[in-house]
This record gives C-alpha cells, structure tokens and sequence, in this order.
C-alpha cells in the first residue's frame, strides 16, 4: 500500500490574466517506508504540489480534478478544511526551505515545540520531556536547556535541525520536505541529508523530499519524480531514471547538472528557452519548445509511456529513446 | 533583560538631559528681559534688578545652566512668580489629570484600533476591511480639538448624556469616570484610526511569513496562529508607535483640557502663559518632557519584554 497515490491531479490558480494551469493530470506514488524526490526548475509547481496535498493552496487556487489517496483509504481532495488541519502535523508533517523563518522569533522553542503537541492530552512536563528528546535525537547540543532559547539563538543548519525534530515529534505517515537544504553550505546539506535518512528509518515514515540538487536526490531517494512546467514528464527509481533517462527533459537536466561538468568547464550548461506561459499551455507536449527531438508527434497530448516496471516518461518517442539510451 | 532596561534608562537620562539644555537655550535666547515680563510694565527699576538678582540673572550664563541643570535634576524648578510657591508641586498637583486623561486616550485607541486592525487584516479586502480603513483616515484627519467641541456638542449639550465641563467630584472615582468619557475620547479617537492602520498592516505583513506557513503545516487552531502566533508579533510596531504618539497625544489634552474646563498640566500651561507666570510654563514643559520620555521607555521596555531579538541586540 501506498502511503500517498496521487492521480491526475490538477490545480488551477485564477489570475488577472484568466486562469493559470499550475499543476496539469500529475501523478505518482509515495510507496510506504519510500523516500521519492521531486526534481524540476524553479517555477515548475513543487511548492503548488505540497499546498494542494496539504490543502494549503493560496485562496486563489482551487484542485479542479484529480485525487489524492492518503494511506490508502482517504482523498485529501474530499477533506473539509477541518478534517485537513486535524492531518497536518500528527500524520502528514512538513518542513520547508527557509530555516531562518520558519520558526517564530517571537516564541521560545520549548513553546513552539509543546504548542504542536496541543492534540495530546498529556501534562507540559511530558510535552517538554519529549520535546527534548526529539532536539537530542536531531544533535541539538544542550538540548535540555535550549527549550528555553529563542530561535535567533541557533545558526540556521541548528534551526532547520531544530524544524526537521519538530516535524517527526509526533511520528507521522508522511513527511514533506520542501528544499529543506537548499539554503544551507554543502557540509551542512550532507549532515542534514544523512541525518533524515537517519530519522525516516528510524521512525519508519515515507518522505517526499523536494530538491533540485540532483546529487543530493540520486543520495538520498528511492524514487524520482522529474516534473516540467506543471507536469510530471517522468517517474520511476532513482538508478534507473538516472541511468535510463527516457524524457528528452530529465536527459537535458542531467547532461545540466554541475556535479556532472569536468572541472574545466567554465560557462554551466542550461537549458535554452523558458518554462511555456502556464496561463497558456500548449496543446501537445509541454517541453516541445525546447526539445532538440522535436517532431509532429509531439504536437498531440502526450502519453504517459511505461518504459521499464515502475518506470514512465510522458513522451511519444520513450520506449525507442529509452532503448538507445540502453544500447549506447 | 535587565542589561537592556538599564542600558534603555541610560539613553532616557541622555535625552532628558539634552532636553534640558534646549530648554534652557530657548529660555535665553528668546528676547526680552525675563524679569521685567514677568513683572509687567508698571514695575520700577529696583524691582526688576533685585528680581534679576533673585532670579540670578546677573550671573554668567553657564553658572546660569548648571543652576538650571541641577536644579531641575532635584526638582527644584523655581518658583511660581507671585505665589512664591514651588513650580513643581504647582505642577505635579495637575499632573494626574492629564496622566489620567492620556491613559484613558490610549485606552480607547487600544480597545477599538487593535481589535479593528486585527479584523480588517483577517477579512481584508472584504466591506469591513474598506470601512475600517475609511474610518481611520477620517478620524486621523479630524484635529483632536474639533473632535472634542463636537463631542461635547453632541453628547453633552444636546443628548446631555454625559457631563461637558469638569473632572468630576474629588473622591467619587465614577463621577470622575463619566467625566472622562469625552474628553480621553477626544484625545484618543485620532489614535484609533492610527493603531487599526498599524495593525492591519503588520498582521497582514506577518501572516504572509513563512512562520506562520509552518503553524499552519502543523495544523495549529487558527485562533492560535492569529492571537498568539502573529498578533504578538504585529503588535511591536504598534507599540513603539504608541510611545512616540504620546507626544501628540499631550498636545491633544491641552485642547482637550480647554475645552472641557478641565484641570491638567494643559490648562495650567495656557493660563500661565495667559498670567505671564513663565516659570510654571518652564517647569510644566520640562515635567511633559520627563512624562514623554518615561512613557516612550515604557513602551520600549514592553517591546523589549515581548521580542527575545530586540532584547538581545543591546
Ligand atoms: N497563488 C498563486 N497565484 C497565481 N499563480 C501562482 C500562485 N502560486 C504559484 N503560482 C504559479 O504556479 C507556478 C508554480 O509555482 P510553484 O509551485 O511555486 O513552483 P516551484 O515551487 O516549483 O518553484 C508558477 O508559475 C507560479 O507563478
Ligand atoms: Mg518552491
């Protein structure tokens, strides 16, 4: 069983300038006990994935279609709000990419940290006792009296420590992980990353790690998922997506990918053009303006191509791509 | 915390000080004789310089400002020109009316422009959130003293709901209440449309920060979220705002003070100045002073108590 299945999702933003296709049929699996990475450029929808599952859209963004299977029984699209908050925390819990505000200035983290437990009908000490079990857990140093400090108090590698802790306090389902180390140096990305593989197993949860350091997905996860410009163009295991890369985007991602370049290189590939305008999506294939294989086919919406068990890449040329990739 | 209240009182002496100085500059460099105003036309030469001696006029000037200094510093603030009676307690017997009257502004600019605030961010965009802005410009706009003449008007004279003039009966804490209802309104009504604007715009600042996402992805009740989670945070800006409105806030009493016929450090200020009593105009500006710079370190003591960053940066 999976803990999150999401099928043909779509969420669509109104805007001024008439409606804004955010998210277009995305869908793919979290299987239980799995971490899967989410890659793609910035403005890609990433950040629009986890509010709708968290049901935490902006008020101008509505799921217009689709569903999301949450431990195999409830579609969070179907949920009231209420019934979403009572998720949020205790069995779905997120961190997010800004460790330096992410925590609030104003409130002791000891306060913060027993205020998340406001569900449990245990006494504060208890809250306490396993507030600072879960900072010693994260190697917050001093962690018994730093239930005491404000958040302003911790450098920024201890504060996302200190958020990662509060978001597995209550041991749920399915954490979220929103570009938890993209504002931190590469020492501390590498220390962070070991330690929620750590925590993940140790806890048992599944996570859904979004990053688009593609180093640190191919470390860290099971799964990838690459998404384009609102979709998902492919999605499988990690070593065979990276070995086998059957989308002409994720191709181009990887021949990208600074870890990849030679020392020597001095001006980073990119991608040549842009993300298409969302508000106006072509009819066929999203990345048809940038693709270098570009043909009449992919002027048709686009299948999604089963190339490998668990292995798919939304494109009409995968399964002959993905076999002469294999051959060469 | 206690590093930054004695460091914040530091800076409060400094500025007191400094204020005393102008004072004192403004005392001397404004033309004319001071004793001979005070003594008016008809006094004879004799009396003038032996006022001059008193007054201890004939010394140098620095002499001069350090008796000024350390007199004031000691509470010794000269004495009232006719009477003989000490400037300070001529002072300090109408201080608790305005200090009363001051209270009851901010109390009404509290009560009704923090919640207001708070209500036109959560509903914003919304016909109460329009309201409410377009209410705060207007009671902004309205000088204080017009508001209190239409109050008295309205709730006194024509409704006669409420006393108009006076502070009320010494020893009856209610008559002195509903004596205090117009006139702290007067004051303090501009003060609502002020602090409703500042709430709204730093509780909607705070709500769109990533702290408050995190609250949210935690599922916290949202009464939780906006109360204790963003209001204690937009609240910091209000509250310094409030220790510098004070200043106009004691401007507003003097009005106030007038219109109602009402005892205070504002009336006896303007019927010094109508008597030529300058020395009780000096002591009374110099005590405003004090009271403004007290209150503002109140307000900045309170910030301090609520925000762990501001109390850790001195
Ligand atoms: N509230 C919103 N209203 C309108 N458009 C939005 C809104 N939120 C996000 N978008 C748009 O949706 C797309 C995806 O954004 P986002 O999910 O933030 O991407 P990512 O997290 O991958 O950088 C972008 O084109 C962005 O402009
Ligand atoms: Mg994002």
């Amino acid at each position: 069983m999976s803990t999150l299945a999401i099928s043909g999702l779509n969420v669509v933003f109104s805007t001024e300038d008439g409606p804004l296709h955010a998210l277009k049929d995305v869908t793919f699996d979290v299987p239980e006990r799995r971490i899967v990475g989410i890659v793609g450029e910035s403005g890609c929808g990433k950040s629009t994935l986890i509010n709708a599952i968290l049901g935490l859209l902006a008020d101008n963004g509505t799921i217009s279609g689709g569903e999301v299977l949450f431990e195999g029984r409830d579609d969070l699209t179907q949920f009231t709000p209420r019934q979403m908050r009572d998720l949020r925390g205790p069995r779905i819990s997120t961190v997010f990419q800004d460790p330096m505000g992410a925590l609030n200035p104003v409130l002791s983290v000891g306060r913060q940290m027993i205020n998340i437990q406001y569900r449990s009908d245990q006494s504060k000490e208890q809250k306490a006792a396993r507030a600072i079990e879960m900072l010693k857990l994260v190697r917050i140093p001093d962690a018994d009296s730093a239930l005491e400090r404000y958040p302003h108090q911790f450098s920024g590698g201890m504060k996302q420590r200190i958020a990662i802790a509060m978001a597995l306090m209550m041991e749920p389902a399915l954490l979220i992980a929103d570009e938890p180390t993209t504002a931190l140096d590469a020492t501390l990305e590498v220390t962070t990353i070991e330690l929620l593989k750590d925590l993940q197993e140790k806890i048992g949860c599944s996570v859904m790690f979004i990053s688009h350091h593609l180093g640190v997905i191919a470390e860290l996860c099971d799964d990838v998922v690459v998404m384009y410009a609102g979709e998902v163009v492919e999605r499988g295991p990690v070593r065979e997506v990276f070995q086998h890369p059957s989308h002409p985007y994720t191709r181009r991602l990887l021949e990208c990918d600074p870890a990849r370049q030679t020392e020597r290189t001095r001006i980073l590939p990119t991608i040549p053009g842009e993300i298409p305008d969302l508000r106006a999506r072509p009819r066929g294939c999203v990345f048809a303006a940038r693709c270098l294989d570009r043909h009449e086919g992919c002027d048709t919406p686009q299948p999604d191509i089963v190339v490998a068990p668990g292995h798919a890449a939304r494109c009409n040329l995968a399964g002959q791509t993905a076999r002469e990739g294999a051959g060469a | 915390m206690l590093n930054y209240a004695v460091k914040r009182l530091g800076l409060a002496v400094a500025i007191v000080s400094l204020a005393m100085f102008l004072l004192f500059c403004m005392i001397y460099l404004v033309p004319g004789d001071p004793a001979s105003v005070a003594l008016g036309p008809r006094a004879t030469d004799a009396m003038k310089e032996a006022l001059r001696i008193k007054m201890g006029l004939d010394q140098p000037i620095w002499v001069q400002f350090w008796h000024f200094f350390t007199g004031a510093w000691t509470g010794d603030l000269g004495e009232e020109v006719l009477s003989g009676r000490p400037v300070l307690d001529v002072v300090l017997e109408q201080l608790p009316f305005t200090l009363v009257l001051i209270a009851g502004g901010i109390s009404w600019s509290v009560a009704l422009g923090i919640p207001l605030g708070c209500w036109a961010a959560i509903n914003r965009g919304s016909f109460a959130d329009r309201l409410v802005g377009v209410l705060s410009v207007a009671v902004i706009a309205v000088p204080s003293f017009v508001i209190a003449i239409y109050a008295l008007l309205i709730f006194a004279v024509t409704l006669q709901w409420l006393p108009a003039i006076g502070a009320g009966e010494p020893g009856d804490p209610g008559d002195q209440l509903v004596h205090l209802i117009l006139p702290s309104l007067a004051v303090g009504l501009g003060w609502v449309g002020y602090i409703a604007r500042m709430v709204r715009a730093s509780m909607l600042e705070v709500l769109e920060a990533s702290h408050i996402r995190t609250a949210r992805a935690f599922g916290l009740p949202e009464n939780m979220i906006t109360y204790r989670y963003a209001l204690t945070i937009a609240i910091l800006p209000t509250i310094t705002l409030l220790g510098v409105g004070i200043g106009q806030m004691l401007s507003s009493a003097v009005f106030a003070e007038i219109v109602f016929a009402r005892p205070g450090v504002g009336k006896l200020v303007y019927d010094a100045i109508l008597t030529r009593n300058f020395p009780v105009v000096t002591g009374a500006v110099l005590v405003t002073t004090v009271i403004f710079v007290l209150l503002n370190l109140v307000a900045d003591l309170i910030v301090g108590a609520l925000d762990p960053r501001v109390r850790s940066s001195f």
